[in-house]
C-alpha cells in the first residue's frame, strides 16, 4: 500500500521544489562557493540580538496578542508612514506574522475561493504559485523578459486576465531577478488592478534593498491602500531570516480575516523575535544602511565581472540577486547549474526553479563576501570558456 | 566629504589589500579614477598609513602591554601638547590620547617583558618635567582591537542553497 495515495490532492498538485534537489547535491560537496543562498551573509546586528537576550532575562517568554505586540505594530506603521506616507491603524490594520511566508499564505487563503485565478509575474519567489495551489486557487504565470528588465507590463496582464481573476501577486524588488518597478510603471499596474477590481498582494520584503531611485510602495499609489495587502518583514534588510518575523498591512476586513487563520494555526509570532524586531525598527537604520552600501558595491562587482565573462545580464537594481542569461552556452539552466557545481564547485540556482520564464538563466546571490564573489567569477569564467 | 570618497575609504578600511580593479568595479569607476582618489587621500593625510592587524600571541611572540593614566601640569601657551610630544616620541608608546576626567593622558606602552615596561614607566615617563603621577594597568587579554574581534567564533551557518 502506498501512503502517497492518501495525500490530499491539493498537496499532490504542488510539484517538488526545484531548489531542493539541487540543494541535496550541493550540501554533500566540500569546498563549494555558494552563490545560491537567498539570505544575507551578515549575522543579525548585535544590538538586535542583545535586545532579544535582554527580553529573555526579563522573562518575556509568553504568548502575545494574535496580532503581535502592539508596541511592534506601532513601530511598523510608523516606519511605513515615514518611508511611504501611507497610514495604517496599528490596532486593526496590522498583523505580525511568522515571516512574510506566513503572511503570504494567510493572505491567499483569506481571499481565494476554489478556482479563483491569481496573476503572478514570473520569474518569482518559489512560494507564490505553491501557496495559491494549496489554497485551491489557480496560479496564472505572467512571463516577463530580460528585454523588459523583468518588469511586468499591463499589456501582458491584459492578455491573461479573465473573469475568474481575483488577485494580482507581485514581488518587487524581485527574487530572483533583482528587478524593480519604477513608480510610473507601478501606477499603470494600479490602474489595471482598479479596472478589473483585483486585490493586490505586494510582497515588498526587499524594499530597503533598492540601489537606484527609491522604492515605491504599492499601497502608496492613489486608491490602492485598501485594495492592497502589503507584506514586509525583517529577514533581508535587518539580516534576520532565522527569526521568522514579518507583517501584513491592509484594510481591517482583510487583516481580521487573515488573523482568523493565524490565530488557529500559528497563534502568534515568537515573542523573542517580536522584541528583536522592535529594536531593529527603532535603532537599526544605520546598520542597515551600511549593509545596503556593501551589497551595492558587490552588485557592481558581480555585474562588471559577469559582463567581462561575456554573459548577457541586465543590471539588477534591487534585492541581492543577479540573473544572467546562460542561453549562449546551449545548456539548460539545470544542466548549467549542475555542471558548474561538479566542475568548479560553484553553486548557483537554476532559473527555471522560479518559473518557466526563468529557463535560460541562473540566479546568483551576491550576499557573499567579496573574496567569494571574485573566486566564483573566476571559476564561472573557466567553466563557460568551453562553451564559447 | 564627497560620498564617492567616503565609499572608497569605507572599502579601504575594510580591506586595503583589495586590487584596484576590484575597487573600481565595486565603486563603478575607472581604475585611473580610483588610483587618483587614493593618491589624493594619501597626500591629504586622510589615509595616514596602511598596516595589518597582527595577533602577536598567535605568532608566538610575547608582548606586554600597559595602559598608563598620567596626570600632568599643563604649560602656558602650549597646554598639554609639549609634554604629550615628549611622551609620544618614545617608540615604546603605541597610543596616546588626551582625556577628560580624573587624569590627563592615556598612554599605551608595549614591551617584551613586564620588567621592560615597568622600567620605561619609572625611568622615562614619570621623570618627565610636568608629570605629576602615573597609574599603570597591565593588559591581561585582548578581545577586540581596532574594531576587529581577535578570536571571532561566529560562523556562517547558512544552508548552501536556499530560495
Amino acid at each position: 500500500m502506498s501512503w502517497a495515495n492518501r495525500l490530499s490532492p491539493a498537496v499532490k498538485a504542488v510539484p517538488p521544489s526545484g531548489i531542493r534537489r539541487f540543494f541535496d547535491i550541493a550540501a554533500e560537496m566540500k569546498g563549494v562557493i555558494s552563490l545560491g543562498v537567498g539570505e544575507p551573509d551578515f549575522i543579525t546586528p548585535w544590538h538586535i540580538r542583545e535586545s532579544c537576550m535582554h527580553g529573555l532575562h526579563k522573562g518575556y517568554t509568553s504568548y502575545t496578542s494574535n496580532y503581535g505586540l502592539l508596541e511592534l505594530r506601532e513601530e511598523i506603521v510608523r516606519t511605513i508612514y515615514n518611508n511611504y506616507q501611507v497610514t495604517y491603524d496599528p490596532r486593526t490594520e496590522a498583523l505580525v506574522t511568522v515571516g512574510v511566508s506566513e503572511a503570504l499564505d494567510l493572505a491567499i487563503r483569506a481571499l481565494l475561493s476554489p478556482g479563483d485565478e491569481v496573476l503572478i509575474p514570473e520569474p518569482c519567489y518559489v512560494s507564490y504559485k505553491a501557496c495559491v495551489t494549496l489554497a485551491g486557487g489557480q496560479p496564472v504565470p505572467v512571463p516577463t523578459t530580460m528585454e523588459d528588465e523583468f518588469r511586468v507590463t499591463v499589456e501582458q496582464l491584459e492578455k491573461l486576465v479573465t473573469p475568474r481573476t481575483k488577485v494580482l501577486l507581485i514581488g518587487y524588488p524581485n527574487n530572483p531577478t533583482g528587478a524593480i518597478m519604477p513608480k510610473q510603471e507601478l501606477t499603470a499596474i494600479a490602474q489595471f488592478a482598479k479596472k478589473y477590481d483585483l486585490i493586490v498582494i505586494s510582497d515588498e520584503i526587499y524594499a530597503d534593498l533598492t540601489y537606484e531611485g527609491t522604492h515605491t510602495c504599492f499601497a502608496s499609489l492613489p486608491e490602492m491602500r485598501d485594495r492592497t495587502i502589503l507584506l514586509n518583514g525583517f529577514s533581508k534588510a535587518y539580516a534576520m531570516t532565522g527569526w521568522r518575523i514579518g507583517y501584513a498591512l491592509s484594510n481591517p476586513d482583510f487583516i481580521a480575516a487573515m488573523n482568523k487563520i493565524h490565530q488557529y494555526t500559528m497563534l502568534c509570532a515568537p515573542i523573542t523575535a517580536q522584541i528583536a524586531a522592535i529594536e531593529a525598527l527603532r535603532h537599526g537604520r544605520d546598520k542597515m544602511d551600511s549593509m545596503v552600501a556593501e551589497y551595492n558595491c558587490r552588485r557592481q562587482l558581480i555585474l562588471d565581472g559577469l559582463h567581462q565573462l561575456g554573459l548577457k545580464c541586465f543590471e539588477p537594481k534591487g534585492a541581492f540577486y543577479i540573473f544572467p542569461s546562460i542561453k549562449e552556452t546551449g545548456l539548460t539552466s539545470l544542466q548549467f547549474a549542475e555542471e558548474l557545481l561538479k566542475a568548479e564547485k560553484v553553486a548557483v540556482v537554476p532559473g527555471d526553479a522560479f518559473g518557466e520564464s526563468g529557463e535560460g538563466f541562473i540566479r546568483c546571490s551576491y550576499a557573499s563576501s567579496v573574496s567569494n564573489l571574485s573566486q566564483a567569477l573566476e571559476r564561472i569564467g573557466r567553466f563557460i570558456k568551453q562553451y564559447q | 566629504m564627497k560620498e564617492s570618497l567616503k565609499e572608497l575609504l569605507v572599502q579601504l578600511e575594510k580591506d586595503c589589500t583589495q586590487p584596484i580593479e576590484q575597487l573600481a568595479a565595486m565603486l563603478h569607476k575607472t581604475k585611473e579614477e580610483v588610483a587618483a582618489q587614493i593618491k589624493q587621500l594619501e597626500d591629504d593625510k586622510i589615509i595616514v598609513k596602511y598596516q595589518p592587524i597582527i595577533n602577536w600571541e598567535k605568532a608566538g611572540e610575547d608582548k606586554v602591554t600597559a595602559i598608563i593614566d598620567v596626570r600632568i601640569t599643563p604649560q602656558r601657551e602650549v597646554g598639554f601638547d609639549a609634554i604629550a610630544e615628549r611622551i609620544y616620541r618614545f617608540p615604546e608608546v603605541v597610543n596616546l590620547y588626551l582625556m577628560s576626567g580624573a587624569y590627563d593622558l592615556s598612554v599605551m606602552v608595549e614591551g617584551h617583558t613586564l620588567k621592560e615596561v615597568s622600567k620605561f614607566v619609572s625611568t622615562k615617563l614619570s621623570t618627565i618635567d610636568g608629570v605629576i603621577s602615573t597609574t599603570t594597568h597591565f593588559m591581561l587579554k585582548p578581545y577586540k582591537y581596532a574594531g576587529v574581534i581577535i578570536n571571532d567564533r561566529e560562523e556562517d551557518h547558512r544552508l548552501v542553497v536556499s530560495p
